[in-house]
């Protein structure tokens, strides 16, 4: 159920953003697009506290009426960001976090690829069927 | 000296992903010291199968890294006859240096010295943005 998934690169435009085909797409571009914030504000306040588990997952970010919105960066300043339906109280923590997993290896396989040059906007057909079946099997679940 | 440059570009790109790799499951990073230990020892290691012998820094951006046995010299490091090589095979790995730091937010210049041949340093001069 994650209705929308994006990569955004490490200085902050997005590399890949793939949303569950509605009428107002737009308005997951603008969410992940916010949310940059707090995930900048997340990143700074860990860095500063000195014994914190310094995770590359986020957690929620904030919570909105109908969607919730999880981030995740890696060392490499590169952000995943998930936006599932605030309706679906099946997603754990858990599960989150393991779709997280998922995309960053996804991510690190094609950023492997050496016919990719960093920093360009994701086609890989594998990257992208990875991101369908997570917002697909999800559904169903 | 286009065969430098171009292993240096090579380097570059697969220290990028590789980094990408390696920091997979790794915290995230304190700073730029804390940075520089995971290149000197995990990375090193991971590629080179032996961690980086010294670590010096000047605290303002000067990191120089040594490596008493470096394993790509090893093989031609009989006598003095292959020093002329050694910059061919330094090439790769500075690129390799400068590409993962880059990924990990750090710009940099790296050059690569060699006196006596198993042994070589890379120098590490931080770009400060």
């Amino acid at each position: 159920m994650a209705v929308c998934v994006s990569v955004i690169a490490k200085e902050n435009y997005p590399l890949y953003i793939k949303t569950i085909p509605t009428e107002n797409e737009l308005k997951f571009h603008y969410t992940v697009h916010t949310c940059l914030d707090v995930v900048e504000e997340k990143v700074s306040s860990v860095s500063k506290s000195v014994n914190d588990l310094r995770e590359l997952y986020l957690g929620l970010l904030y919570p909105t009426e109908d969607y919730k919105v999880y981030g995740y960066v890696t060392n490499t300043k590169v952000k995943f960001v998930i936006v599932v339906e605030t309706s679906n109280t099946l997603l754990r923590d858990n599960e989150i976090r393991s779709m997280f997993r998922k995309l960053h290896n996804a991510y690190t396989d094609m950023l492997c690829n050496p016919f990719y040059t960093p920093g360009e906007t994701i086609k890989s057909r594998s990257f992208d069927k990875l991101v369908l079946q997570m917002m697909v099997s999800e559904v169903q679940s | 000296d286009k065969c430098v440059t171009r292993l240096e570009q090579l380097g570059y790109r697969v220290g990028q992903s590789l980094v990408e790799r390696f920091t997979k499951d790794s915290p995230r990073f304190k700073d730029e010291l804390d940075i520089m230990k995971f290149v000197c020892k995990d990375f090193w290691t991971t590629v080179y199968k032996k961690q980086v012998d010294n670590l010096r820094t000047n605290h303002q951006g000067v990191y120089v890294l040594q490596d008493n046995r470096f394993r790509l010299l090893i093989q031609i490091a009989a006598g003095k006859q292959y020093m002329e090589y050694a910059p061919k095979y330094l090439a790769f790995p500075c690129g390799l240096i400068r590409g993962a730091l880059s990924n990990l937010g750090m710009n940099c210049i790296v050059t690569a010295e060699v006196t006596q041949m198993p042994a070589c340093k890379f120098q590490i001069i931080i770009q400060k943005s």
